[in-house]
């Protein structure tokens, strides 16, 4: 086994120096370190923990042992999407003996110290990591953003773990927090790809398909996309469907992601293999994220938000909803966003016009992972190749998979409307 | 313990310490634990692994490696701890979903099932082991392979199994006899 090297800090740590809390979570990054072969720990300045959606008592024993041992996170620490909403209560629909195990360990999370911030994109808060810190989140689409368009480093952590590099502010110096291990290992050559095409997140979403299904876990670069095309909602998009097709961490994008423009020039970069990407594959994906569906079937819901939708998509979702008519009566346009940017978009007053029209808002969860939708709601359409991929394992539906355009005109016709224009 | 007195031995690393045994389950697609089973039965429910249905509980998994959400740390802790877990788990990764689901089960619950990483050869003949195969006139059914692991906290593991068929000369195994 390899021979860890400890601070006398982190010994002090382990050996209950700092309390029992603190030494057992101690214990989980030492024997993490020991399971990845790490020589020694590293500190980090942020943590997202995961652990606080309910998948079963282990999980809440373990924070409520933490708890009550007396542990508290000693960095900035957000938490992600739980299982209830609880700005607005009543709208999840979990039966009791699941609803009270997980309003205890979101409250268990809170006495470990952790903000109520319950989103999966703690990268819209005004409070973000910077550029080459050491963090460690979890929620593999928080996971992947911070790498790639934040440019701070993390490794994919999950639950336990996420919450005992909180407290110990410690993690073991392996996977993405080594500098060799971030350099792109694929090209992704997107300039066959439309400008028009670029103007939607969907496509963003379908081409993180397309790069999670050829990167796997490695670091891909993708090449020949103009950076006047690029925003982060897009490439919020395109990291949350690249970590659900595959087990993307880190990608790279020339000229628009900050190790990439750092890295200009860098023959290290050069001379990787290359694969084409066409306007093709992403229809293929758009088609493959739609599998299952019956496309002559009425819509019973559109699902926007996933991953929580932004102060800025609030806005384009408000120039896109202009002068439109109301909803169908029969679908149900669900917005997942967290409270903190409801509370901004809100003062924007950019939520009143979706609601007028037919929108329902859910914060602090997500309709994918939670009984929010009724069961009437068995068709769903969503510009989110995230919510695509897992809704139908999770909650059962058929998904239709489309741009925000095509998902809007399809609620207001309560069938499913296609653009093809949009996917040329 | 073994039909003709003898055992072979595979040494492996140590992951996460412990000692178990069961009948081997070869996964034959990586498997998510979290949406693809069942924390309350330890039932495979991924309709789209071709061994849904089967049962984790008491079996001595080998897998690759997990794939999919990292919440499946919760989902094996939680199975552990209701005793529907594996008995012990034989990876070809270093698979930090999976052990810190063990780490967190062993820290709450005292239950240690071990985790050992096997070199791809020695999952090879496992593999191998595991697949039905004809032996003269009768058909050895080794898909029920009787499995012991012991993993040592020094990190070193081994995985032992009744020695059915001689492995050929080239196999990373040794045999003994059974005391």
């Amino acid at each position: 086994m390899n021979t860890l090297a400890l601070t006398a800090v982190e010994q002090d740590m382990l050996d209950g120096g700092r309390g029992a809390g603190v030494a057992m979570a101690m214990r989980m990054v030492v024997a993490l370190a020991g399971v990845l072969g790490a020589a020694r720990l590293i500190p980090i300045t942020n943590a997202h923990i995961d652990s606080c959606l309910y998948h079963g008592q282990a999980g809440l024993d373990f924070a409520q042992k933490l708890a009550g041992l007396g542990a508290t996170v000693s960095v900035p620490t957000t938490l992600n999407t739980s299982s209830l909403d609880l700005l607005h209560p009543g709208l999840v629909r979990l039966p009791p003996e699941d609803a009270v195990p997980a309003r205890a360990l979101m409250d268990a999370y809170r006495t470990l110290g952790a903000r109520a911030t319950w989103t999966c994109a703690p990268y819209q808060s005004t409070q973000r990591p910077a550029f080459g810190e050491d963090i460690a989140w979890a929620e593999s689409n928080a996971i992947v953003f911070a790498n790639s368009v934040l440019g701070a480093r993390t490794e994919r952590y999950g639950d336990f773990i996420d919450i005992c590099a909180a407290i110990t502010g410690r993690v073991p110096f392996a996977g993405l927090h080594l500098p060799e291990r971030r350099r792109p290992t694929v090209e992704l050559d997107c300039r066959a790809l439309p400008a028009a095409m670029l103007d939607h997140e969907a496509v963003w979403a379908a081409l993180g398909d397309v790069v999670g299904r050829q990167a796997g876990s490695a670091v891909p670069l993708l090449t020949g996309i103009d950076p006047d095309l690029v925003d982060e909602d897009k490439l919020k998009a395109l990291g949350a469907t690249a970590a659900s097709s595959g087990g993307v961490a880190l990608f790279h994008v020339s000229g628009v992601t900050p190790e990439a423009i750092e890295a200009a020039g860098d023959p290290a970069w050069a001379g990787l293999p290359v694969v084409a990407i066409t306007a093709q594959m992403l229809r293929a994906a758009r088609d493959e994220l739609s599998s299952g569906a019956d496309l002559s079937l009425p819509v019973d819901a559109v699902a926007l938000g996933t991953p929580h939708f932004s102060l800025r998509e609030f806005e384009k979702l408000s120039v896109a909803l202009a002068g439109t008519e109301p909803f169908h009566p029969g679908c149900t346009v669900w917005i997942n966003t967290s409270r903190e940017v409801l509370a901004q978009a809100q003062e924007a007053g950019l939520v009143q016009q979706a609601q007028d029209l037919g929108a329902k808002i859910v914060v602090d969860t997500c309709t994918y992972i939670t009984p929010i939708l009724g069961p009437q709601e068995r068709t769903v359409m969503t510009p989110s190749g995230k919510w695509a991929w897992y809704a139908p394992m999770n909650i059962g539906v058929d998904v239709v998979f489309g741009t925000l355009e095509e998902c809007l005109a399809s609620a207001r016709a309560g069938k499913v409307i296609r653009d093809e224009r949009q996917w040329s | 313990m073994s039909d003709n007195g003898a055992e072979c031995t595979i040494s492996g690393t140590t992951l996460c310490a412990g000692e178990a045994s069961g009948q081997l389950l070869v996964l034959a697609e990586p498997l998510s634990f979290w949406g693809g089973t069942d924390r309350k039965t330890g039932l495979i429910i991924d309709t789209h692994h071709p061994q849904h249905g089967a049962s984790l509980a008491g079996r001595v998994l080998l897998m690759d490696a997990s794939r999919g959400s990292s919440s499946s740390s919760s989902v094996l802790a939680e199975q552990i701890r209701a005793g529907v877990g594996p008995a012990a788990i034989l990876l070809t990764a270093r698979d930090v979903i999976l052990a810190l689901g063990a780490l967190a089960a062993a820290e709450l619950y005292g239950t240690h099932m071990p985790i050992v990483l096997l070199d791809s050869a020695g999952a090879a003949l496992l593999r191998r082991e595991d697949t039905p195969k004809r032996n003269s006139s009768s058909v050895l059914k080794i898909a029920s392979l009787h499995v012991s692991v012991q993993a040592g906290g020094d990190g070193n593991a081994v995985v032992a199994f009744p020695a059915h068929v001689a492995p050929g000369p080239a196999d990373p195994v040794t045999k003994r006899g059974t005391p």
